[in-house]
């Protein structure tokens, strides 16, 4: 059985087969003009949408951070002639899922319903976003809900240590602030804030839309229009700058009487549409987001037991791109933490990754690309992901033959010109020991929260 | 094929079949063509609650170990060895369980078969290995317990819930426990419940059942069974006073109010109670349109936001209650509020609407599970491993038709009794919450 095996391993490292070739996508543009891209997939009686609007937090007013995360917070709260009590016993009646969300970039949503509801779901979602109604009492619920969300993310370490890594490195660009906004922010929003809002970004020109399930081109395309139909055509542009980290004390720590340090570092990366973005991806896959199989995993928690987890991965955002990493370490060894990683960093920086790490980088990652398919919600949002970077319709065929083309001369060059411990920014929440910089005291209140 | 290989008979909402090995291993295939994907689960029936005392930890603690290697796979190259063939790989410990999934190419599953049943049989552990796991493990009860307030109160409140029952102790083990964790009381544990006759091994994807079935013959059938000793657990005996705990911690910025009863499960208890109770769980705090969120945020505003559970699968005591974030210095009225709430379902019930509305969502959710093959895998093992049957499974849509509202009246009546419940109340230190409200005045 044994001897079997590794007879097996060694078959096993043949090429994959093409990963996602069961996905065929087609365009749908409805009568109104909207356009989806769908995957049809009739053998279970159900419908996944995904959608997004370019419009996300970083849109958001000064003093009104916040804005598009309460918008999507009270898009299920009533719509039409529907209140907030009668809009959601309709949709449970009829056990459809309606979501939304607001990140930095985008303001996004999700409707999922059973095949035989679907006209009605549509239906609903058009009268969400088109016709919202902010009733007041909504408002102030969700509201208070808002601003306990905040109150429990201070609580979290992790949450507290992302919020003030972005803080510190976008100073004075929309990026450094709260998507979900502080007390203040949130307390200063109006009816009208949120009716504008809704009126001005959730908008056709700036719409992508996924659709995966038991439904035909043509039973789709009227339903677009129900759906997306009734808003505006364009919205007025928005001007958000490039951006890039600003300079910042290397190390930040934010004193917090816990056991265990949690850190967040980051250094500048990159966005999507630059030329070296497979050539990082694999980088980054070696360095740390390949699970138990990443550098840093192998020297901080294998070999020395310093954390559960430690990770990377690439953050490319429409205006700026960044590599960001984690990880969490008693107090009194998180200097060694801190020193294993810049030690890792550095020396794939300075040698380079190995023949064998790029090859098991690739295979993993043209291999794993099919999971990514693995249900109706997951293809649908692949279907949104594509269209946002305008990678093309035929990308999910070609994706895999760009990761193979990466060469090793390619991930070194690119670990040489990304990758350095004198950019690597550092916040560390906790009670930190053996830090060899000087730390800087921060107390809780002099950081956005 | 040497398999007394009893094939179930399909039905018609999942499709699961299940086999037998002569080894006693069990093994579920749910075929699902819509990708060239498939998740692989091997699931062990021996979990926190098989473990013994100043050993908690131990079942997740041999987890982690299971990963340290095989004469044929050296330490840490399993899940690196999924990786170079493009899957993904991890595990978890429950109470009542312990799994590891793969989830890779449907032409991988060999592979992984091979590899789940070389460490089924043959797991090595160094030494060395050893101290640097515990100190993974100790981290991480950091991470998920110690750097949090909640989850550290959620402990205590837990090992209130149940007074004898092992599902008080924690799966990550306590702290100190964890630190005398040795690699023999590892490997004593592996060797008495890792056999085939203690797993069931289950596969979603994209297979055919009778080459699954040829290869867990090829691969899981070539290992013995083992006697597994008979879990000796822990009655939880009649509970006779209401507890409530309370716990300031400086870390804490936003309070909050729980409630949790005692409740039957599938396999404890009135076990009858249990699908109600599902339907129970929805109607008092499943949603915005629930008894206790239109009362308590809606109409009263002394709650910003509520949910409630209901934990039915276990093969001890389940619990059924609510989490409660209260309004600014409302909390005190909570008790009150969440009681009446209560009394007012048993004593005039609930709708036929609102029962509907419950089936249709929990009737629907067996159509959605379909869509995820992760999550199915996770279902029947979930199911299997503690005794229930793909039929339980597979019943699903009759035996919530079936729920009625005096289904619903019997199972609250049989649960909201105060001396089997804990009300748990996290907040600020006192000094710190006075400031805060002093700054708020």
């Amino acid at each position: 059985m044994i001897r079997s095996m590794s007879l097996l391993l060694v078959f096993c490292l043949a090429a994959i087969a093409a990963p996602a070739s069961a996905v065929d996508i087609k365009q749908v543009v409805s009568p109104g003009g909207v356009k989806a891209w769908l995957v049809e997939e009739p053998s279970i009686p159900l419908i996944a949408l995904s959608y997004e609007f370019e419009a996300g937090a970083a849109t958001d007013p000064d003093g009104k951070e916040g804005l598009a995360y309460l918008v999507s917070g009270l898009l299920n709260e009533g719509a039409g002639d529907l209140d907030s009590l009668a809009f959601q016993k309709r949709l449970e009646e009829r056990a459809i899922h309606m979501g939304f969300d607001a990140g930095r970039d985008q303001f996004s949503g999700s409707l999922k319903t059973l095949s035989e509801e679907r006209d009605e779901a549509f239906r609903l979602l058009g009268l969400a976003l088109s016709q919202p109604r902010f009733d007041e009492d909504a408002i102030e619920r969700v509201r208070e809900q808002v601003l306990s969300i905040q109150r429990r993310e201070s609580d979290r370490p992790r949450t507290v240590a992302s919020r003030a890594w972005m803080a510190h490195a976008f100073e004075g660009h929309p990026y450094a602030r709260n998507t979900k906004g502080t007390a203040e922010s949130v307390a200063a929003i109006t009816r009208d804030d949120l009716v504008a809002y809704a009126g001005t970004h959730l908008t056709r020109d700036r719409l992508i839309v996924g659709v995966v399930g038991d439904i035909t081109p043509e039973e789709l395309a009227p339903l677009l229009d129900v759906a997306f139909g009734s808003l505006p055509d364009t919205s007025p542009a928005v001007a958000i700058a490039e951006t890039a980290i600003s300079d910042v004390n290397p190390v930040e720590v934010i004193d917090r009487a816990v056991p265990q340090s949690v850190a967040i570092f980051g250094l500048p990366g990159i966005r999507r549409d630059d030329p070296d973005w497979f050539a990082a991806l694999v980088m980054n896959q070696i360095l740390g987001q390949g699970g138990f199989s990443s550098r840093l995993m192998e020297e901080v928690r294998r070999k020395r037991g310093l954390t559960y987890g430690v990770y990377t991965y690439l953050l490319p955002m429409q205006h700026a791109g960044i590599i960001l990493g984690s990880v969490a370490t008693v107090n009194a060894r998180m200097g060694e933490s801190k020193s294993v990683i810049e030690m890792v960093v550095n020396q794939m920086a300075t040698e380079g990754v190995t023949e064998k790490e790029l090859m098991d980088a690739k295979t993993y990652l043209t291999g794993s690309y099919a999971l990514n398919f693995d249900s109706s919600d997951a293809i649908a949002g692949q279907l949104v992901g594509i269209q946002r970077y305008d990678l093309g319709i035929d990308y999910i065929d070609a994706r895999n033959s760009l990761v193979e083309a990466i060469t090793l001369d390619d991930v070194n060059r690119v670990a040489a010109r990304l990758l350095s411990t004198d950019a690597l920014f550092w916040v560390i929440v906790g009670q930190p020991e053996g830090l060899e910089e000087t730390a800087l005291d921060m107390t809780p209140e002099a950081v956005a929260p | 094929m040497s398999a007394a290989a009893a094939q179930a008979v399909p039905s018609s909402l999942f499709n699961a079949q299940e086999f037998t090995l002569d080894n006693g291993l069990k093994l579920v295939v749910v075929e699902d063509r819509r990708a060239p994907i498939v998740t692989h689960m091997a699931w062990y029936k021996v979990g926190a609650i098989d473990e013994f005392a100043g050993k908690t930890g131990l079942a997740h603690f041999l987890e982690h170990l299971m990963f340290k290697g095989t004469e044929a796979i050296p330490a840490g190259e399993f899940s690196k060895t999924i990786s170079r063939n493009g899957g993904r790989d991890n595990a978890f410990t429950s109470w009542d369980f312990t799994a590891y999934y793969q989830l890779v190419a449907a032409d991988r599953l060999e592979l992984v078969m091979t590899m789940e049943a070389d460490r089924m049989g043959g797991l090595v552990i160094a030494e060395d290995e050893v101290a640097a796991e515990r100190d993974v493990v100790i981290e991480e009860r950091r991470t998920r317990v110690e750097n949090s307030p909640a989850a550290l109160f959620r402990e205590q409140v837990r090992a209130a819930q149940y007074l004898a029952h092992p599902y008080r102790l924690p799966i990550i083990g306590w702290m100190h426990d964890i630190e005398g964790l040795t690699r023999d009381d590892a490997l004593a544990f592996y060797r008495t419940y890792y056999a085939p006759n203690n797993a069931v091994v289950v596969v979603v994807g994209d297979v055919d059942a009778a080459q699954v079935l040829a290869l867990a013959e090829q691969t899981y059938g070539q290992l013995e069974p083992k006697e597994i000793p008979e879990r000796i657990i822990a009655a939880e005996p009649p509970q006779k006073a209401p507890r409530e705990l309370v716990m300031h911690d400086p870390r804490v910025s936003q309070p909050n109010w729980s409630r949790s009863y005692l409740a039957p499960s599938y396999l404890w208890g009135a076990s009858e109670h249990a699908m109600p109770l599902q339907v129970l769980n929805d109607i008092l705090g499943g949603s915005t349109t629930s008894r206790l969120y239109q009362t308590l945020v809606v109409d009263l505003g002394i709650a910003v936001d509520l949910g409630s559970w209901y934990w039915p699968s276990g093969v001890g005591p389940g619990s059924l209650g609510v989490g409660i974030t209260p309004a600014e210095g409302k909390i005190d009225a909570l008790p009150e509020a969440v009681d009446a709430v209560l009394a007012d379902i048993m004593a005039n019930g609930i709708t036929e609407e609102e029962l509907n509305r419950s089936k249709r969502s929990l009737t629907a959710a067996a159509v959605y599970a379909r869509d995820s093959g992760e999550g199915l895998a996770n279902l029947f093992g979930r199911t299997l491993i503690v005794g229930r049957t793909i039929e339980d499974i597979e019943s699903w849509p009759e035996r919530v038709a079936a729920v009625t509202v005096e289904d619903v009246i019997a199972a609250a009546r049989h649960v909201f009794h105060p001396e089997q419940s804990v009300t748990g109340i996290l907040l600020p230190e006192p000094q710190a919450a006075e400031a805060a409200q002093g700054a708020a005045e």
